[in-house]
């Protein structure tokens, strides 16, 4: 019987099909990864370069974006930076950066460090108000080869960019007793909850999920809510539900996969999507972007708050992961879907083998190591 | 005696590992649209002749069953009439992009084809074929993936004929500096955005010294602006060998209109026929997108009788159409489903060996789309 079975299982092994347990595959294959041949008719001009407005920011934001520029040249990619520098304590964005944004209509940036308190108002902030920039996208997913306690993750965090907590309107009514106006309105609502839904509708998704707080703030989350269960009617195709968001935070640690696309006011949006973030491999990670009318800035995903620290600095080992996996939203976004494809699944066989990672997937790699593992990544 | 055991039980993994096809269903791909981009677009819609009623119609089932963000308007057009209807080119003109069916066209008898009536027209002046093996779909030559781009406008087909004499009769082949450059520069173009490796440019001039030398000396010029694209030339009888003998060697072709016609025909035809290989024309501002290769006719009045017309080359072309107008999960979805019913190999129509009508093979496709 052991004999007869041998040649049976050599003739198997040596087929290498790709439908044989993983055990069976030679190491450094995956057949997830692989880059499929798609029938693309581009328009003549097409190929013309497109100028990308970049800010490095602070902490490790110049470190990342240097990352992206090496990768973008070693691919030849039809983008060229046009680089400008921007600080978290300056008091305002340099206009010449809103007019090359209003010009190029796309930016990449890294982090720009906010201040705690003291009344000096968030650059991040005042770009996206500045540029009209509503929404606000975050992809948490699973990486494959990529351990963490929770599998079968694929959320994508909407979440309002320009009003709510973060409306800056704060006063001081008598010494000691300060008031922060929340604002809700019904035209930010209704343009959230659209492009939530939209966003579902082009991209196969099947549920959204509105996240909120309208048992207590029954007016204002109430309005929220209301600006979404209207838009929901217009797409009877795709699931819609609500939940509390105290509710929400306790099952996205328990049972992630039943979120599909979560559309939140800004406060709300912002814990979830670095939750999200977080369970899901970390911040390291996950890209994103804010979009508005005629804009879009992407930038690391989630980045909970902070431009990394003195230690990752210095050791440059921050993780370039994320700001690549965005660019790669951004070269999809200027209609480039075969760099866009080679870059992201460059970076993806380069997490799936596991051989350089930085400090915040369990690795010792430096940026620089897992950025010419990406360069050498690319077909 | 215990390594009989765990032979058996590798044996019997295997055997009962579940079964799975090796085309994913969707990829998750990262896509931030801008706001309003899922606003339906409207594409002109043109039945045409023979069997174009027919694969058009399965486009237009497999658009509604996906609710794709496309509506279409239909026009009625066949190959007799004179000239194309004025209607129809405002209609392409406005929505800047058309599907079609074929437009029969008749031999000799001094009326124009209205097909390039069209392209001319519009001035749609690349042609694109895509000619690649399914998987599942077993031919004489493996590992085929060729993309001829054919200059749609000027050389055999410029229609200036004229008889000298009586029994004596001058065709004019016209060749222009401006046209074969535009399309050696879509064809560059097209090689650096899709990551192809080599462009061959199709031609025969060691005969036609001066006009197919110029498209060379134009396409030269071009690659050296493309470093890191491989170009090289063949003379197109030696190529039309080499198309059936090695068709691995050939990646992106660029050829004049009348060997782009017989190139892209021969490609399609080792590669699975043309009936499943899609293309379009593009131009400047608007795009058509047809049955890649149609070898010149629209089909036995067998087929359209019976009902067995192939729409899978029209599905695959309404699939890059989606992809132009920038719906790409759409397009991924409508091309796997498609990919996967011609894998499985349970409906093919007659020209791939099965018996299946093509209402048989629309319907697989939208349940798999509906899975």
């Amino acid at each position: 019987m052991a004999r007869r079975s041998i040649p049976l299982l050599k003739n198997l092994v040596g087929n290498h099909n790709t439908d044989l347990p993983l055990c069976f595959l030679k190491s450094g294959t995956s057949s997830a990864n692989v880059l499929r041949s798609i029938t693309y008719m581009p328009r003549p001009g097409d190929g013309t370069p497109r100028a990308v407005t970049l800010i490095p920011g602070d902490g490790i934001g110049p470190l990342v974006t240097d990352s992206v520029d090496k990768v973008m040249a070693a691919m030849h990619a039809p983008v060229y930076f046009e680089k400008f520098d921007a600080h978290g304590d300056m008091n305002t964005v340099p206009p010449e950066v809103i007019d090359s944004i209003r010009r190029n209509k796309v930016c990449l940036k890294g982090g720009l460090k906010t201040p705690v308190g003291g009344g000096v108002s968030s650059l991040n902030m005042q770009l996206r108000k500045e540029l009209d920039l509503f929404a606000s996208l975050v992809n948490c997913f699973n990486l494959k080869g990529l351990q963490t306690k929770h599998d079968n993750v694929d959320i994508v965090v909407i979440r309002e960019n320009t009003e709510g907590e973060y409306a800056g309107l704060e006063h001081e009514v008598v010494p000691g007793v300060v008031e922060s106006l929340k604002v809700i309105t019904k035209f930010c609502s209704e343009r959230i909850a659209k492009y939530a839904f939209e966003y579902a509708y082009l991209n196969n998704r099947k549920k959204v999920t509105a996240v909120h707080k309208a048992n207590i703030m029954k007016l204002a989350d109430g309005l929220f809510l209301e600006s979404c269960q209207e838009v929901a009617k217009k797409y009877p195709g795709i699931e819609y539900n609500e939940i509390i968001v105290d509710n929400c935070c306790m099952q996205l640690v328990s049972k992630p996969e039943q979120f599909d696309v979560m559309v939140t006011p800004n406060l709300y949006g912002n814990l979830v999507a670095n939750a999200a973030a977080g369970i899901a491999g970390g911040t390291g990670v996950m890209p994103g972007g804010n979009v508005g009318v005629d804009h879009a800035i992407f930038e690391q995903g989630a980045s909970a708050g902070n431009v990394g620290d003195e230690e990752i600095l210095e050791n440059k080992h921050a993780n370039p992961v994320a700001l690549l996996l965005s660019s790669a939203m951004m070269l999809r976004h200027l209609q480039f879907p075969s760099f866009a494809d080679r870059l992201e699944i460059a970076v993806k066989n380069v997490i799936e083998e596991g051989k350089y990672r930085t400090k915040d997937l369990g690795g010792n790699s430096t940026t620089e190591e897992v950025t010419l593992a990406v360069i050498s990544a690319l077909r």
